[in-house]
């Protein structure tokens, strides 16, 4: 029983950093941009997160900090795609590699440091509860957060008028636009919320997970997160569900191979992304419902005129 | 003065680079007027009414709404004065829902509790019922105007500017949107509408301005004018009409039968069992509301979309396995609808986008080695002879107006003499001087012995340039007719998908 909710909370403690990368993502696309940059934005705020909670020793900081380094890989990306008009796929590759560089220099002087894990809010008289309680009820405010940010975007987007015009200018912006709604404006704030998010996301590995810093830690969950945010159809709760399958396949695997199943483990290693891809190719079959779901004008530049 | 003016603008003037879109332009309003705004393609018309709708902002002049000063920076401020616009290219969200159409288009504070109940009201006390819940991609095109309209009218405007409202309805559809315009303007709302079919503004319109490279150059009451004298009012000369043409048919050079396919596009239209031919010399037009399958029989047509073999043959060649080259190279050349990114490459010039498809029919390719020579010379050939108004052949496709790039593209396939020409929309959006050039190019082709296959809207364009005549409804064909054999009204009832067996009685 206790080995059960010991792989149940690592899941959860695998799933988390997706839950953000993506919901951000999903926001990000919703709105009609492409950002291939969350691998970098997600190390970025990686090591800004492990960077400033080291030196100040406030965990609050740290995580106030990678959004803001996530915020601004964002910006910059916003900038370059909906101002200048830069091939969004490009610009996107090149903050990933980018983001990883900056992260790996910055990340010299705290190679191998450590910090305490975030504690964990044993919500009162529910954690007491068995089975239930540290299940849904002991985890570190990171957690919660991913959560609420879920639910929150799904009534953002479902419920809101400012997430109807969100929707709005990633369906048709040129419509948007003749409307009298500013697309590039909607798209630059859509963009700094997922900033934020894969920011967070990146320093719940740092500071939760392991909490140590090593380089090139995020180890493509950035591309993860874009991949569950097509499987989930861009719907924020399918998105969460996504970041959960993909997070429990990489710990189940983990204890599989403690137990010393006979299968290699690299074989095994690689069970999450097979299973994530296999997903991915079975919920996309269909191509009509792909093609209604995606938000039309994804990836595609606006010229607005004046 | 004032109190008999709604709207008065004086002076306005907009440059873009190199352009002059409006030079001092004025006239004005009255409340309950039904003005209409006609001139030729890049006359300024659309530049005017986006910056009367504060899409865009006057670099001069003045504008006067209800008595006091008005100059919206945003259309959300010109939607509180009272000024509702709908647009040519509908400002339409397809994933989403009417409501949510209707919500966006409205003023935050203006979107009340029981907006559902609100769009059922008003849709149905104009006579344009619509279903608040359902999705814009699933309407017909007509259903998408009423959602436009609708969303104006919950607004109580008092003025509503309409860019092009008739180009895509049926006969039916357009007497029912004359009587709710009607119907708005005895309640005191006025409505600058804006059109290139002039027979339309001599029924419906009180006043015209008439705009000319940028520049009022008369007001008239079109009621006593013809749609001819408007028309040459419009380019200040004589205009030239294409004739009826009775050919000598010849052999069948495109052979469709049994031809269905299943379209990929949720919004799509499947083909069903669609079998006609195409003569030598023949036009064969085909009718239709936009959104029947019109789209998807031209992709079909020239292998965009690959079909069963022998459901189309070129010349009795069996081709429905062929690609679009392979099928360029039977002689088959295409127009289609959306100019910019299918029937040319916004950004690239002019002679590079006459590569495109007409590469092998004039020589450019040498052993896969381009000519640009030729190609440039093509270029040339084809804006002198169709009269494209262009800084000149290297100006990027994108930089030309709607209906001049019109004229290079469809000049582009007629003058590399194709057998079998398809073309979509010949003249949408194009001014009447140039739409009668096209029509009097496409004859001579025919005359010449090609094999004409024409997919319009425009009814008026189809019964004066087509032989025959074939309507398409959700996907099937009517069976081709003699043009002339058939009423305007019976027309009409097929396109709404009355089917073909009218249609045989009457042949």
């Amino acid at each position: 029983m206790d080995l059960t909710i010991l792989i149940l909370q690592g899941i959860i403690v695998a799933a988390t950093p997706l839950v953000f990368a993506a919901i951000g993502e999903l926001v990000v696309e919703r709105a009609g941009v492409l950002n291939l940059g969350i691998e970098g934005m997600m190390i970025l705020g990686a090591i800004a997160g492990f960077a400033v909670t080291y030196d100040t020793g406030s965990f609050l900081a740290g995580v106030i900090a990678a959004a803001f380094a996530g915020a601004i890989a964002a910006l910059l990306f916003g900038v370059l795609t909906q101002v200048l008009m830069a091939n969004q796929v490009a610009t996107g590759l090149a903050l990933t590699i980018f983001g990883l560089g900056i992260a790996a220099l910055w990340g010299q002087a705290y190679s191998g440091a450590s910090t305490d894990a975030l504690d964990a809010i044993h919500i009162y008289l529910l954690s007491d509860i068995p089975i239930i309680g540290p299940l849904l009820f002991s985890h570190d405010p990171l957690v919660y957060l991913s959560i609420i940010l879920v639910v929150g975007v799904s009534w953002f987007l479902n419920k809101t008028r400012a997430g109807l015009i969100l929707r709005a200018v990633g369906d048709n912006h040129d419509a948007a636009h003749a409307i009298g709604y500013s697309v590039v404006g909607v798209r630059m704030m859509a963009l700094i919320f997922g900033g934020m998010c894969a920011g967070i996301g990146g320093a719940y590995l740092s500071l939760v997970q392991t909490p140590l810093w090593v380089e090139n830690m995020t180890a493509g969950r950035g591309w993860i997160a874009l991949a569950i945010v097509v499987f989930a159809a861009w719907r924020p709760g399918w998105a969460l569900l996504g970041a959960y399958l993909f997070g429990g396949v990489t710990v189940i695997q983990l204890h599989i191979q403690g137990f010393g199943v006979d299968i290699d483990a690299q074989l095994l290693s690689m069970l999450p992304y097979i299973v994530t891809i296999v997903v991915l190719v079975v919920i996309s079959r269909d191509k009509i419902r792909a093609k209604l779901n995606a938000p039309a004008c994804l990836g595609k530049p606006f010229f607005g005129s004046s | 003065m004032i109190e008999h003016t709604l709207l008065h603008i004086s002076g306005i003037t907009k440059r873009f680079p190199g352009v002059l879109a409006n030079d001092r332009v004025g006239f004005s309003i009255a409340p309950g007027e039904i003005h209409a705004l006609v001139g030729e393609n890049g006359a300024g018309k659309s530049t005017l009414v986006k910056i009367i709708y504060g899409v865009m902002h006057p670099d001069a002049g003045e504008m006067h709404f209800g008595g006091a000063p008005y100059a919206p920076a945003r259309p959300s401020e010109a939607r509180a004065h009272g000024v509702g616009m709908v647009f040519q290219h509908f400002s339409l969200f397809e994933s989403l829902s009417v409501a949510e159409n209707v919500a966006l288009g409205m003023n935050k504070e203006a979107v009340g509790e029981n907006l559902d109940q609100q769009i059922i009201e008003v849709s149905e006390s104009y006579g344009l019922p619509l279903d608040p819940t359902r999705l814009i991609g699933s309407l017909s095109v007509g259903e998408r105007q009423r959602v436009e309209i609708v969303r104006c009218l919950l607004q109580n405007p008092r003025l509503l500017i309409m860019d092009e409202p008739t180009s895509v309805l049926t006969p039916q559809e357009v007497e029912i949107l004359f009587k709710t315009l009607r119907q708005l303007s005895s309640e005191g709302c006025s409505i600058l509408y804006i059109s290139h079919k002039l027979d339309e503004i001599r029924v419906l319109c009180d006043r015209a301005t008439v705009l000319r490279g940028g520049k009022v150059v008369g007001e008239c009451d079109p009621t006593r004018e013809t749609a001819r004298s408007i028309a040459e009012m419009m380019i200040g000369g004589a205009l030239e009409l294409p004739e009826p043409q009775k050919p000598d048919l010849g052999e069948e050079r495109l052979t469709v039968t049994g031809l269905s396919k299943e379209s990929d596009d949720p919004f799509g239209v499947n083909l069903d069992k669609i079998s006609f031919a195409v003569r030598a010399g023949e036009i064969l037009g085909v009718a239709g509301v936009a959104g029947n399958g019109q789209v998807e029989l031209m992709e079909v047509l020239i292998g965009e979309v690959l079909s069963d073999n022998d459901t189309i043959k070129i010349d009795g060649m069996a081709v429905g396995h062929t690609n679009p080259t392979q099928r360029r190279e039977r002689g088959m050349c295409s127009v289609p609808e959306e100019r910019l990114g299918h029937g040319a490459v916004p950004d690239m010039s002019l002679w590079e986008n006459t590569i495109l498809s007409a590469r092998s029919h004039k020589g450019m390719e040498n052993n896969g080695i381009l000519d640009l020579g030729v190609a440039q010379g093509f270029g040339r050939e084809i804006v002198d002879e169709f009269d494209v108004k262009a800084a000149g052949i290297a100006s990027v496709a994108s930089s030309l107006s709607g209906g001049n790039l019109q004229k290079f593209i469809v000049g582009r396939e007629i003058l590399q003499t194709p057998t079998i020409l398809i073309i979509l929309q010949p003249t949408w959006g194009v001014d009447a001087a140039a739409a009668a050039d096209i029509h009097r190019s496409l004859q001579d082709l025919a005359k010449g012995g090609a094999a004409i296959l024409v997919i319009s809207q425009d009814l008026d364009e189809l019964m004066l340039i087509s032989t025959n005549f074939a309507v398409i409804s959700e996907g099937k064909l009517s069976d081709p007719l003699p043009t002339g054999s058939i009423s305007i009204e019976e027309i009409g009832l097929l396109m709404g998908g009355v089917h073909s067996s009218a249609g045989k009685e009457v042949a």
